[in-house]
């Protein structure tokens, strides 16, 4: 019993994962329309048959535009917390361990990182390298890893010092196998904490930067930027204003929900460990 | 002392490493910025004027003596002409930054008008009705997009009631919608902080002691608990001050408000360089200035560092 207590955040994490993914793949067949193609003879259709939620200014079919954005704005944040948790787990896991001046060095730099408000280091970002999908996700993950390195890093500080790393050391075991076996279970449930408390907050950067024009570009149907394509047809068309904002508000409030469920757990178990 | 001249002299490299690195970014960044100059009224332009303004701006030097001849202009608080409105960058920043600070201040005000009252009477009812609507409240506010709310309460305000306007600055009218917008948005994470920070003041000695005294409640909560859960909160005020300034550029582009969050926005959408540079530059010095304030706020206000810190050394 107390195995599947300990062990229960991976199953919930396993379980939702399946569950984004049967949802993932289940949508691609429910699709109805091209959520590009455009018909102006159809522009601005209320609710109804053919068209589950109506269609747009421009005749594009709302639904299909939802859950195609619900691909680029929710298939994007995990894209993007992956890259970050691939860049800054190994980053941080590297610098504790090794220590010395390599660590000051790297601590320094994501001082420098942390020092910044995620907003402006990631418009800053996609203002340099200029508007658009691909940027915003490099500005977000730039922004994002350092997060990641910083909390590996300090569990690996934690964990250095004790006995059984000593006594690995001495059984010759290698960096990179201690690092492995004997690191990474002590960071995972960390990590996996802070991603899903992230997802929420990488989410609405994505829409929010989508919206004033520095992420997703029409005609793309992305959350943020349907928002901003429909702006003029609100007055008559509120749906195209009520359907994204409502997508994004409940993804990001089912993955605040599921970081607070995590991070209680977590907290459970390490004061559990502690006693 | 010596503390803050080692932080001043932080600040300096450091400005000077990001001064480079968004240098180097733009020369790298696609895009030629003397097209984009010229371009402005979609006029067909000779390759030899092309050439001639390249060659009068410095874009034909090496990249480090550009650097270079861009750094000691930057000293004499020059950084540039705005490509888009051929005004002096510092002019520019300069104009739109009280729009910003203004706006700024009036959030704090409406997110402090929010989120006392409401964190304290849910940590004061805990588990009772009031806590848990909001509860309900905090959760879903951090999970409403900023952008979309502020939309609401112009559909809802302006446009169908009509009572506000919903763009530009030109009346106080036009302050309160968008600092309801990111009050409301900001609210939601401090009445949490504050609920969490008041719990764990009502469950302290100086808390019980007081009841035994035979003080009365209201004086306890305000002169006792209150003031003791504000260190923690105030803590986290300042570390986000500068995330602050990042909400407020959405906002900004949003309600079309005419401060330095628009101004990049609209500089990064038309790449005008020498905005997007002095804009980087500028908050750079006021995040890194305030994280130094902040620093050097704890140890007037929790004696517990500046002992730590006398006894390490």
């Amino acid at each position: 019993m107390k195995q599947i207590i300990v062990h229960k955040p991976i199953f919930l994490i396993g379980g939702m994962l399946i569950l984004v993914l049967t949802f993932a793949a289940a949508i691609s067949f429910i699709v109805p329309y091209d959520p590009l193609h455009v018909n102006m003879k159809e522009r601005l259709l209320p609710a109804g048959a053919g068209h589950i939620l109506g269609t747009d200014h421009l005749g594009r079919d709302i639904f299909s535009r939802i859950i195609a954005g619900a691909k680029t704005t929710v298939g994007t944040g995990l894209l993007i917390l992956g890259a970050a948790v691939v860049i800054g787990v190994p980053a941080g896991l590297i610098s504790g361990y090794a220590g010395g001046r390599f660590d000051r060095i790297f601590m320094r730099i994501i001082d420098a990182f942390m020092a910044f408000p995620d907003y402006i280091v990631a418009i800053v970002l996609s203002g340099l390298l200029g508007p658009g999908m691909l940027n915003l996700i490099f500005a977000i993950v730039m922004v994002k890893w350092v997060g990641y390195a910083r909390l590996v890093r300090g569990t690996v500080l934690s964990q250095k010092q004790k006995d059984y790393i000593i006594l690995a050391k001495i059984n010759g075991l290698g960096p990179m196998r201690i690092l492995w076996k004997h690191m990474m279970p002590h960071v995972a449930g960390n990590v996996l904490v802070l991603a899903t408390l992230d997802l929420g907050k990488v989410i609405l950067m994505i829409a929010a930067l989508s919206y004033i024009g520095l992420g997703a570009q029409p005609p793309a149907p992305e959350w943020g930027a349907m928002l901003n394509d429909g702006k003029a047809f609100f007055y008559h068309k509120p749906e195209l204003m009520i359907i994204p904002g409502v997508c994004i508000m409940l993804v990001v409030l089912l993955s605040n929900l599921a970081g607070d469920f995590l991070r209680d757990h977590y907290d459970v178990k390490s004061q559990k460990g502690g006693q | 002392m010596k503390m803050i001249a080692n932080r001043l002299l932080e600040l300096v490299l450091f400005l000077l490493v990001l001064s480079f690195i968004s240098f180097a970014f733009m020369k790298l960044a696609p895009g030629d910025p003397v097209r984009y100059m010229l371009n402005i009224d979609d006029v067909a332009v000779s390759e030899e004027r092309i050439e001639e303004l390249r060659e009068e701006l410095g874009f034909n030097e090496p990249i480090i003596v550009q650097y270079g001849l861009w750094l000691v202009r930057f000293f004499q608080f020059d950084l540039g002409i705005s490509y888009m409105t051929q005004q002096p960058v510092t002019q520019e920043l300069a104009e739109k930054l009280p729009a910003t600070l203004i706006l700024t201040f009036c959030s704090v005000v409406i997110m402090t008008l929010i989120s006392v009252p409401v964190g304290s009477l849910s940590a004061l009812y805990k588990n009772k009705m009031i806590d848990q609507v909001s509860r309900l409240f905090a959760l879903i506010g951090a999970s409403v997009p900023s952008f979309w709310l502020g939309l609401l309460l112009i559909q809802w305000f302006s446009v169908k009631l009509g009572w506000l306007p919903s763009m530009g600055s030109d009346s106080i009218l036009h302050l309160i919608l968008p600092s309801v917008t990111l009050g409301v948005a900001m609210a939601a994470v401090y009445v949490r902080l504050l609920r969490s920070s008041l719990l764990e003041s009502l469950n302290q000695d100086f808390v019980i002691s007081a009841k035994a005294r035979g003080l009365s409640s209201f004086r306890i909560f305000w002169f006792h608990a209150l003031r003791h859960s504000m260190v923690p909160v105030i803590t986290i005020f300042g570390v986000s001050l500068g995330s602050l300034l990042g909400g407020t550029v959405i906002i900004e582009v949003l309600f079309s408000y005419p401060g330095i969050g628009k101004l990049v926005v609209d500089a990064i959408v038309r790449r005008d360089y020498p905005v997007i540079q002095g804009y980087i530059l500028f908050m750079g010095l006021f995040v890194a200035v305030i994280n130094i304030l902040v620093d050097l706020s704890y140890r007037y206000l929790d004696p517990e560092i500046r002992l730590k810190e006398g006894g390490s050394t």
